[in-house]
């Protein structure tokens, strides 16, 4: 299978993207430019993280209109699998392919460090060789990670399964404390109603290497593999 | 204009009469006012190096694998095998950092990942050192606020971990705070691109921001001291765009690629002024610039503004005549504003044209350093406070019964205590390189792509030995620099400074320079650690009491370690392991933050240092990692052995047994910083390698205790649990700074 990792000026996680998956699917990713419409037959895309366009006005505000993102747009509503991590998730809620969005940190801090996260629904083409009983230690960084949606639209989320990751504490406990950034319910990431748009603050591409000495995220990659080798095959 | 206005004029701009007499007979008339500011910013101090010159040319710089030394190019370069070349530079944004924290800090970080790239590295990891005033001052606590936001803001969305840094808190820094910002980058060997205008008749162009009326005059403000009137420079500070920057860096190392360029160089202080006369200056040759094609961001700027404005994240580019087009495509493709403005010429002046009128013609020679550029030679005597740490006798200070709230006193002590609640505002892991997020280490250590081998780096200086002492404290610096990255399980291989000192015109303040130039030089030779470059910030002092910073040269190191197995951490790694103490047991407490914080004492001399005893224990350690021998390895520094355990136990909540003899004063054995020592875990099985290893390099080693429980015991007393002594430390600096 094909990765397309989008490169919007500003996105600075795309070439570590880019190795994370060619290291843990041993499959090729090629970068998308953000000028081009064309998605060159990718079967999956990625947005990255990073600031595009700078994110001065408002993070992804400005990404959402660049040429490739009508492609994206295309591609998604057309089933196709999209996932946002950090900037990219911020873009994917811009554009309206993913509900809430993504508020200034409560602490109005960046925060850069591990968080620990419970993976709530392990059904999706990204969750299903992840386990539902322990704890994914992956790396937030962000200024604007916040999740927020309005109590209707959480509540339908939760009823569709659209939450897929929540920040828990060492007991697998979505408390307070092991909430980083103020999100609502601890929400870390989530997927559409049609489980085909996915979105996350923390980063999987920066837990995927045993020089690194965390692996916990070569899951996230090995579902979407698994989907495409065993699901669709 | 009259001559006597132009003089007036050219001593406002801080020129001195004897530097206007040298500008008219290099051009043989009479300067106009545009000239005037040019020689003001390219003879300023922080432009010509012209009052540490002379010294700086006694640091050693050539090594084994110095590729470009020290004021060769903006970067030093040195070879790490494989083909590949690590470039790297630390620098200060002092003087705008301390009136406008944020920008001040953020454009630092701006202009020292310009050096690295200009050079055609891509910068792979940032590090910082940061100090304040007392952490307890409202001022201190806006500062701190502002220079980690900036840091942050600016490094963050650039995309370069910052992986590393310093930061500490003293009353000398109270006025003057420091910020000093280090890059280091990766080249292939030979890919590397000079500052450098060669070839007559090849287009000049300009590419990045447009040029605007900020930091006019920044160079000039950066070489005088901090004053009242201080604010009234506020259009001195630089406003950055870490978006322009990262556009910058992928365009530049594109346009590098093409090979089709002469040379490129960043714009830092001075701006089109310095870069085009640098540039010309290198290769002997002069340029003909048309300011009226400077893209500008208002209109009715006047030459002279257009000239030495610092605006940021700008290039300027030699490029191969015919190849314009390749070069512009690039831009294009990147979004990034340029301009040709100008052309190599033969005249070897930079000439300056604006509505047809030559503004400006001067020799580049002329100006640069190195070149017609003043050297002056300062004078120097020994300070006078000299006297009161000779005076000191610590027999007068009586060691405290309680010793266990001394400890967590000064686990608490900001200049000890974890700085995680700002590091973590910085995105440290950018780039998936960073190998010390999940394993703690006295270095920070990236990978290299690709191959067996990582870097480690670090940035250190004590300033409170090198005030006590400039030349052993100089060494020091060094020394432990060098220690932290042995530590790590690299090997030291050069170094970059920043040297940040009062006036150089105060023969006391000029004394620490010398002295502590002294002493760098000696551990470099002695520890093999060239310098490949760095940066000189003079004026760090007051004008309100005449009192200057601390003498603090900070080194920045960069090591290599050759194989994975050989990175070692500072955190105990499991119970049931042997702890030893490398170096002397020493009852030395001078200088030390257990003196200067908990008994208030200013003055005393500097620690312990025996440069033949550091090389031997880092030679030997260094094997002992490489052998396989270590578990963990934690280098004494504030805090002395007491805060060196504590650190090591925090990471993998692992508590430890120590005895130590109780013959010698025991203040002075838990919490004393003499130097040359580090505190090594070794499985049981190994401890009879140590000590046979470590006895025949005739490395004094002593025998602590062991790894054990999930508590801190020293002889008969409990310290606390881990868990609580880990509270207190990492605690501390959220309490005083944290509004959440």
């Amino acid at each position: 299978m094909k990765f397309g990792v989008v490169v919007f000026p500003g996105s600075n996680c795309d070439q570590d993207l880019v190795n994370a998956i060619e290291r843990v699917t041993k499959q090729k990713a090629i970068k998308l430019w953000h000028k081009e419409t064309n998605l060159q037959e990718v079967d999956f895309v990625f947005l990255p993280g990073g600031f595009s366009y700078g994110d001065y006005l408002r993070s992804g505000s400005i990404a959402k209109l660049s040429p490739i993102m009508q492609s994206v747009v295309a591609f998604a509503n057309k089933g196709f699998p999209v996932m946002g991590i950090c900037n990219g998730f911020q873009i994917l809620c811009e554009s309206g392919l993913l509900p809430g969005a993504l508020l200034r940190n409560t602490n109005q801090k960046f925060i850069c460090q591990n968080s620990l996260l419970k993976v709530e629904n392990t059904k999706t083409i990204l969750t299903s060789q992840l386990q539902s009983n322990r704890r994914y230690k992956i790396p937030i960084a962000h200024g604007e990670g916040r999740f927020f949606a309005n109590p209707e639209t959480i509540a339908s989320m939760e009823a569709h399964q659209q939450i897929l990751f929540r920040y828990v504490d060492d007991n697998l406990e979505a408390s307070e404390q092991a909430n980083p950034n103020g999100s609502v319910k601890n929400i870390a990431g989530i997927c559409n109603t049609n489980k085909n748009v996915f979105g996350m603050m923390p980063h999987p591409e920066r837990a995927a290497d045993l020089a690194l000495n965390n692996q916990d995220g070569e899951g996230f990659f090995l579902s979407i593999l698994h989907h495409f080798e065993h699901e669709l095959a | 204009m009259e001559e006597k206005q132009i003089v007036s004029q050219a001593k406002a701009l801080g020129l001195t009469g004897e530097e206007y007499l040298k500008i008219e007979a290099i051009l043989g008339r009479t300067p106009n006012f545009t000239e005037i500011c040019i020689f003001s910013a390219m003879w300023s101090e922080h432009c010509s190096y012209k009052n540490s010159i002379k010294w700086l040319k006694t640091l050693p710089k050539e090594g084994p694998a110095t590729l470009v030394a020290a004021g060769e190019e903006n970067a030093g370069l040195i070879d790490i095998g494989e083909g590949l070349a690590c470039c790297f530079k630390i620098e200060s944004h002092n003087h705008p950092s301390a009136i406008e924290p944020f920008q001040g800090a953020a454009t630092g970080v701006g202009g020292i990942n310009r050096d690295i790239f200009s050079m055609g590295a891509r910068p792979i990891a940032q590090l910082n050192s940061l100090r304040f005033g007392n952490i307890k001052n409202e001022r201190t606590k806006w500062l701190v606020e502002g220079v980690v936001k900036g840091i942050g803001t600016y490094g963050n969305s650039f995309g370069i971990p910052t992986v590393g840094g310093e930061v500490y808190f003293d009353d000398c820094y109270q006025t003057n705070i420091l910020v000093n910002a280090m890059s280091v980058g990766l080249v292939k060997v030979g890919e590397s691109v000079s500052a450098t205008a060669e070839g007559i008749n090849n287009p000049v162009y300009i590419y990045g921001s447009s040029t605007g009326k900020d930091g006019i005059h920044g160079a000039s403000f950066a070489s005088k001291d901090i004053s009242e009137d201080s604010v009234n420079d506020l259009p001195s500070v630089q406003v950055g765009d870490p978006f322009w920057e990262k556009l910058l860096l992928e365009a530049t190392l594109e346009i590098i690629q093409t090979k089709k360029i002469v040379g490129i160089q960043d714009m830092g202080a001075a701006g089109i002024t310095c870069s085009t006369s640098e540039m010309s200056a290198k290769a002997g040759v002069g340029m003909h610039i048309d300011l009226d094609k400077v893209p500008l961001r208002q209109s009715g700027m006047k030459d002279w503004e257009i000239l030495i404005s610092e605006s940021q994240e700008r290039m300027l580019v030699v490029v191969e005549k015919g190849h314009e087009k390749e070069i512009e495509a690039i831009l294009d493709k990147w979004d990034i504003t340029y301009a040709q403005i100008g052309k190599v010429t033969d005249t070897k002046n930079v000439e300056f044209y604006q509505k047809g009128m030559l503004k400006a013609s001067i020799p580049s020679e002329s100006l640069v350093l190195g070149g017609g550029a003043p050297v002056y030679e300062r004078k120097f005597r020994e300070p006078s406070y000299f006297e009161k740490i000779s005076s000191f006798d610590d027999k007068k200070i009586n060691c405290p019964k309680d010793l266990i709230s001394v400890a967590k006193f000064l686990l608490a002590q900001p200049n000890i205590a974890s700085k995680n609640w700002i590091s973590k505002q910085y995105d440290s892991m950018v780039g998936t390189i960073t190998q010390t997020t999940e394993m703690k280490s006295d270095a920070a250590i990236v990978k290299l792509e690709n191959s067996e081998k990582s870097l480690a780096m670090t940035v250190d200086c004590n300033s409170r030995y090198v005030f006590a002492n400039p030349k052993i404290g100089g060494s020091i610096a060094v020394a432990e620099a060098a220690r932290n990255i042995v530590c790590s399980g690299g090997k030291p291989l050069a170094i970059t400074n920043c040297l940040n000192f009062g006036n150089p015109y105060n023969e006391e303040v000029y004394y620490q320079f010398v002295h502590a130039i002294k002493g760098i030089t000696v551990a470099c030779e002695a520890l093999e650690t060239p310098v490949t470059g760095g940066n000189v910030s003079f004026y760090n002092q007051s004008t309100s009491d005449g009192k200057s910073v601390y003498p603090t040269p900070t080194i920045g190191m960069v090591g290599l370690i050759e194989k994975q197995s050989h990175i070692t951490s500072m955190s105990l790694q499991k119970v049931d392991d042997v702890l030893y103490l490398l170096g002397p047991m020493s009852e030395d407490f001078n200088s030390s933050q257990y003196l200067a914080k908990y008994h208030h004492v200013e003055y005393s001399p500097a620690p312990s240092f025996q440069l033949s005893e550091e090389v031997k224990l880092q030679h030997s350690l260094l094997q002992a990692i490489r052998n396989g021998w270590i578990s963990s390895a934690h280098d004494l520094s504030e805090g002395g052995l007491f805060c060196a355990l504590a650190e090591s136990c925090f990471q993998h909540e692992i508590g430890c047994q120590i005895t130590l003899n109780s013959k010698v004063r025991m203040d002075a054995l838990l919490f004393g910083e003499a130097q040359s020592r580090v505190l090594i875990s070794v499985a049981e099985d190994k401890a009879n390698y140590i000590e046979e290893h470590f006895h025949s390099h005739n490395v004094q080693y002593t025998k602590l205790g062991c790894t054990v429980g999930d508590e801190l015991k020293i002889n008969d007393h409990n310290f606390g649990t881990v868990s609580a002594l880990k509270k207190i430390y990492s605690g501390s600096i959220a309490k005083e700074l944290s509004n959440d």
